[in-house]
């Protein structure tokens, strides 16, 4: 596995970072991609926003939660109402062929790594 | 890369650190939890009417998910999991974060709380559990003749 693969986090310095929650994920790298799961309980399908933008991943989200009206929150952990990550991705991965699933509030994101970057044998040819 | 950079000792150092940072600020939980840090993560708020529950579990089959409510408690339980490929697969692991396993939750009803009438709907990720007050417990007016 080559060792400049990585998904590495890069610290929120985007001027327009509101305060927002940090979604858990998992990343996993196999020879043909990575993956990753995201949890965003809370946002509906037409408010999770991912942009891809040069070598930057942007996972955002609305929260938006069936609320009676006039409720009055007594003990909240999820404190905010919106989710935001950013991933620094490497040159090897085809932004152009990211796809994504969103389930139950987990997102799965692939993305595969370019075709020249994929692992390929060598023969020895024997003189 | 970074579990790379840091031994897992420094991961379980700063656990230990929240744990008790938490345990010095917070004000005094009740009995049954509803402390912070657990999965789901829950939030609560009521109106007149209603007790109004939302517990953040993503990625959960609905159907299995337990909620019962006893003696004014009400517990969510179920299990998660987890996404990541098995040991056979040949595959790296870089980031870890997400929660896996069997998971409790317990919370302790307001007294007026009606355990007959309780509805609870999954979507996008949140179990919300809405349980009706009952009437007689709801505020009325009355009018000064």
């Amino acid at each position: 596995m080559n060792e400049q693969t990585k998904v590495a986090r890069q610290e929120e310095t985007s001027a327009r970072a509101e305060a927002a929650l940090t979604p858990p994920v998992d990343v996993v790298e196999d020879a043909a991609g990575i993956t990753l799961y995201a949890d965003l309980p809370g946002v509906p399908r037409d408010k999770l926003h991912l942009h891809v933008e040069a070598e930057t991943l942007t996972i955002e989200g609305e929260l938006d939660l069936e609320m009676p009206e006039g409720m009055e929150a007594t003990h909240a952990e999820v404190s905010l109402g919106r989710y935001r990550r950013v991933f620094t991705l490497s040159r090897e991965l085809d932004t152009e062929k990211v796809s994504a699933e969103f389930r139950n509030g987990v997102l799965t994101l692939r993305i595969p790594k370019a075709e020249h970057a994929q692992p390929r044998r060598i023969e020895v040819e024997v003189a | 890369m970074y579990r790379a950079l840091f031994s897992p000792d420094m991961f379980s150092e700063l656990d230990r650190l929240q744990r008790e940072m938490n345990q010095a600020f917070a004000f005094s939980p009740s009995i049954r939890g509803l402390a912070r840090g657990g999965f789901p993560a829950m939030n609560v708020g009521g109106t007149p009417q209603s007790v109004e529950i939302y517990a953040f579990a993503p990625g959960i089959d609905p159907a299995s998910i337990e909620v019962t409510l006893e003696k004014g408690v009400l517990t969510v339980a179920g299990a998660r999991t987890s996404d990541l490929p098995g040991k056979d697969v040949k595959a790296n692991v870089h980031i870890e974060e997400r929660f896996t396993g069997a998971f409790r939750r317990v919370v302790t009803l307001p007294e007026d709380a009606d355990p007959e009438k309780v509805s609870a709907r999954y979507r996008d990720g949140v179990l919300h559990i809405s349980i009706q007050r009952r009437e007689t417990a709801q505020p009325r007016r009355i009018s000064v003749q």
